[in-house]
């Protein structure tokens, strides 16, 4: 099958890549670009585990197909860290014991990433539905909410202390 | 005061047992740095895809492969004809049986492997899956285990008439075999002359332990050296090596089996999958490296599923609850072919667990292993070999015996509980009960829920029920469990003959770290970070400066794996025990820097004192480069200590666990409003993973309990292959747990844990079946299977007339 040259930007790297038609997205980002922190765990849109963050929303890249991303801006877990070090949910992940097999757990905060610029300032039942699209077979979520409210705490309280 | 201080301040800087220690593992996880096997990515590596069977019984009449192979890209298309010159058409299961790797001649449950392909991508084997062309002609099906016993129809046409199989004698062509423990003749007459009995039919329905990372493996056959390195999802890696040596012919020395970083086990990685013999084989083959991973559909259809037990009960009491006498019959749906993941002796794992946290005098328990028209497998989903299956039913037959002498459950358990006097405690179904105190646990659980206002407003609910005031009834789910973990001992436990010890091998380097290596393999329960604390706890490093290091069989010491629980019970106290190798050399090397008499040092947290002269001291990190640069007459250089530990017994952890639900009766909706769970795991090591545990567990018996299931239907076909239609709750569906504990440390254990994971399993489903149950119980409802989904309850609800 034919491939076709694509534009992706991806952790602020600009790419071009050659990919069929029905290359999914998740293959090129682990198989092309090497980046191997989403994953693959259902193929069918209900896990989660391949989240990205695709010009503003989470998209789960097993279900999309690389093409379609032409031109979009993306980020993966691989891009969530900051210069200074790792990102608050992902120090929270670890304080609250958010995870265990991790095999969610880039998914996982990389939704949460985004539900925190959605909604800054979310109750524990705004989480919850917030990371619905996000299984987790180990932790049972308890731990997960509590690392991503005290993510959203610290985060507020850095922007306050900013301002 | 100040050296107590001191003291304190080193206790802690060791980060040892007893810790919440923050996990090591996270670093990686949090940014996307794990390293799973399908992140192995080697050059040259061929991807293979498997064609499956899209009938549940029927004969496979031609299978071609030539448009298949004439794809651009295809490398090779394997069938059972190219398997069987070297005979791995067939492989041996862990339960004595053996099973196809490919079809060989016809299948036998739907999505069953016909061929495996091998392309230059995955695309490719994937189109090419849709080119072989398989002709089938179908045979009836049986998925009625029942009607399986009874049935002409012979499934297993290659030992239809072996009389004897793996485990005694079969009656029948699709029957397995029929294992007994206990005193049937008496326990039948206590039955026979009992004031009071309770019989039910419990059914635990067929499930699938689901990991999020599916199953594959990597096989890299080096020609020049003739060495096979096989990365995969393995729960037990070294017993992989010697299965694939076995298989093979290929000298185990010669093969490396990895097991990288796991997406959680839950007793679906113990087994071997034709997809990891095909991979082997297709490396050999083509002489490239071969990757083989499956999809969620492939894991649920296919690989090993969990319980499918019908187990018919019956207890006896005197007219006061005193039990008499326990008696049950299981009839166990092993599907196609009998690949239990059980240790040899114990085809039906250890379900004779089943007389549970009670003193019962006399039982009997005969299990009927049958054939039927579903995938095989019979794995312990988190649990400890079938005591899942056990909790599930003793618990239920606690409610239908109380139902039957009108009494409260709560009181029922405890004028039946064994007391703490009398462990170890030998059950009438031959285990020996280490340690308990089920009446502490109980009570303390019971006042934690408030239980008798509970009850009060439970009676009120059913009153305000029947005057037509409200449309949602309250359930009250009590259960006591008791688990039995951690597998050996070495003389009645084993895997395909090798015994169920494991081992902890340690190195401390000359400045005072150290690595340490064990034969277990952690998919998510954290043993680089909780075996480093029991290390440190023991030898006075710091668990900081303690790298802990499994699944690589090439480096690691040879263990049985994880699973059942067993990972503290036996490598734990491997590692405790190498521990203290360490430490008695250790005291040697300070005996003579300090020039005294070995006798004369004692230990104190992270150093060897004087006796009586404190200020005269070696620490661990002294002495560990003491061990490398000094001459010490009579004691050899480096610091370094092997243990296979081989366990006296099992543990037996306990809990007690609450779950108030409402039920919606018209929508048969569920509400948990409160899940209270107490665990009894003997010595806590870190008491954050033991939550995190106790969370995880608890939420896959909720989906085990609320609604997971593997279904078919009548012609065999999987009717819940997604996760669109299998369970897994989100965090929306998922309550808010409350977790407890008491501690009674295994008397027989180096530093008395027990083992956690599988508790909130195993004590989970039981706690939400019985809530369902207890909501029904003033109208009558004794026993309604498995899972509770919204339908089922609704159904439950019509059925006792509650819908007008």
């Amino acid at each position: 099958m034919g491939k076709q040259i694509i534009t992706l930007t991806v952790n602020g790297e600009k790419h071009e890549v050659a990919a069929e038609p029905r290359e999914l997205l998740v293959h090129t980002l682990r198989e092309t670009l090497k980046l191997t922190g989403p994953h693959v765990g259902c193929e069918t849109s209900h896990c989660g585990a391949c989240t990205v963050d695709i010009d503003g929303k989470s998209v789960k890249s097993c279900t999309m197909f690389a093409a379609q991303a032409d031109g979009a801006e993306i980020t993966t877990i691989e891009g969530i860290a900051t210069p200074d070090g790792m990102h608050v949910l992902q120090e929270m992940f670890r304080e609250h014991h958010g995870l265990q097999c991790g095999f969610c757990t880039p998914g996982m905060i990389t939704r949460a990433y985004r539900l925190l610029q959605e909604n800054p300032n979310p109750t524990e039942e705004e989480v919850r539905f917030g990371i619905a699209g996000n299984l987790c077979r180990c932790t049972g979520y308890q731990n997960i909410v509590k690392a991503i409210l005290a993510a959203a705490a610290e985060l507020n309280a850095s922007k306050e202390a900013a301002q | 005061m100040k050296d107590l201080e001191d003291r304190q301040e080193r206790i802690d800087n060791l980060k040892g047992m007893g810790c919440s220690r923050k996990r090591v593992e996270d670093a990686r996880f949090t940014q996307g740095k794990g390293k799973y096997v399908d992140d192995v990515n080697l050059p040259g590596m061929l991807h293979g895809d498997f064609v499956r069977s899209p009938y549940a019984h029927a004969r496979v009449k031609s299978i071609n492969i030539d448009a298949a192979m004439a794809l651009d890209g295809v490398v090779a298309v394997l069938t059972a004809k190219d398997l069987e010159p070297l005979a791995l058409h067939w492989m041996p299961t862990l339960a004595g049986d053996k099973q196809m790797v490919l079809a060989d001649g016809k299948v036998l449950f739907q999505g069953q492997e016909v061929a495996f392909v091998v392309a230059k991508d995955r695309y490719i084997a994937a189109d090419a899956v849709e080119l072989v062309e398989v002709e089938y002609e179908e045979l009836p099906v049986l998925v009625d285990p029942f009607e399986a016993l009874q049935s002409d129809i012979v499934l297993r046409e290659d030992i239809k008439d072996e009389k004897e199989g793996a485990h005694g004698p079969r009656r029948h062509h699709n029957h397995i075999f029929l294992w007994e423990e206990g005193d049937k003749e008496a326990t039948e007459q206590v039955l026979d002359e009992a004031e009071v009995v309770a019989e039910e039919m419990v059914y635990y329905h067929r499930t699938h332990p689901c990991p999020l990372e599916p199953c594959g493996s990597v096989a890299s056959m080096d020609k020049i050296n003739g060495k096979l390195t096989l990365w995969g999802t393995f729960q037990a890696p070294h017993v992989v090596r010697t299965v694939a040596s076995l298989l093979s012919g290929i000298e185990e020395h010669n093969i490396r089996v990895i097991s990288p970083d796991i997406g959680g086990g839950f007793g679906n990685k113990v087994g071997v999958y034709p997809g990891y013999v095909c991979s082997i084989v297709a490396t050999i083959v083509t002489g490239q490296p071969v990757k083989w991973i499956e999809d969620r559909m492939e894991n649920l259809m296919a690989t090993a599923f969990a319980r499918d037990y019908w187990m018919k009960g019956k207890i006896s009491a005197t007219k006061e609850g005193k039990i008499t006498g326990l008696h049950c019959h299981v009839t166990a749906d092993h599907g196609a072919f009998d690949a239990c993941a059980d240790p040899t002796k114990f085809p039906a794992g250890f379900f004779h667990i089943c007389t549970g946290s009670y003193d019962i005098p006399v039982a009997y328990v005969g299990v009927d292993g049958v054939y039927t028209n579903k995938a095989p497998g019979g794995v312990a989903y988190r649990c400890s070999f079938r005591v899942t299956e056990a909790a599930y039913f003793i618990e239920r037959m606690i409610e239908v015996l109380a139902m039957e002498l009108n009494m409260d459950a709560a009181e029922l358990r405890r004028i039946n509980f064994i007391r703490e006097d009398q462990f170890p405690y030998q059950s009438a179904l031959g285990w020996e009960y280490d340690s308990g105190d089920y009446h502490s646990a109980w009570d303390k659980a019971l006042a934690a829920v408030k239980y008798d206002e509970l009850r009060a407003e439970q009676a009120q609910r059913v009153e305000d029920f029947k005057a037509g005031k409200t449309r949602k009834l309250l359930g009250i789910g009590l259960t006591h469990f008791t688990e039995i973990v951690g597998a050996g001992p070495v003389k009645n436990c084993d895997i395909l003959g090798m015994g169920m010890f494991d081992s902890c091998e340690i190195r401390i380097h000359p400045t005072g770290s150290a690595i340490a290596r064990l034969g277990t393999i952690s998919q998510g329960q954290g043993h680089a970070t909780t075996f480093a604390q029991i290390l440190a706890s023991e030898i006075g490093l710091s668990a900081d400066s303690i790298t802990i290091e499994e699944g690589d069989t090439d480096t690691a010491p040879y263990g049985l794996g994880t699973y059942g629980s067993r990972s503290t019970p036996v490598a734990g106290a491997a590692t405790a025990m190498a521990g203290r190798k360490i430490r008695a050399k250790a005291q040697m090397i300070a005996a003579y820097l300090l020039e005294v008499h070995d006798n004369d040092l004692e230990w104190d947290v992270d150093r060897f004192v004087v006796k009586g002269a404190p200020e005269r001291f070696k620490t661990m990190k002294d002495i560990a480069y003491a061990a490398y640069n000094q001459a010490i007459p009579g004691v050899e250089p480096g610091l370094e200590a092997v243990s296979y530990y081989d366990p006296p017994n099992m543990t037996y952890p306990f809990g007690a666990y609450i779950c108030v639900m409402e039920i919606d009766v018209d929508t048969g909706e569920h509400e948990i409003r409160q899940f209270y769970a107490l665990d009894d795991c003997g010595t806590r090591i870190n008491p954050m993973v033991i939550e995190g545990q106790v969370h995880g567990g608890l939420t896959e018996a909720l989906a085990i309990a609320m609604g997971q299931e593997i279904a078919y239907d009548d012609m065999g076909n999987c009717k819940t292959g997604t996760l669109m239609d299998f369970f897994i709750p989100t965090a929306v569906e998922t309550p808010h747990y409350t977790t407890d504990h008491t501690e009674t440390p295994s008397p027989h254990h180096p530093i008395g844990a027990k083992g956690v994971g599988e508790s909130p399993n195993v004590g989970g489903v039981p706690a939400f079946s019985n809530a369902v149950h207890d909501a029904f119980r003033a109208f009558g409802l004794r026993q309604s299977h498995m899972p509770h989904d919204h339908w089922r309850i609704w159904k439950t609800a019509n059925d006792l007339g509650l819908h007008g």
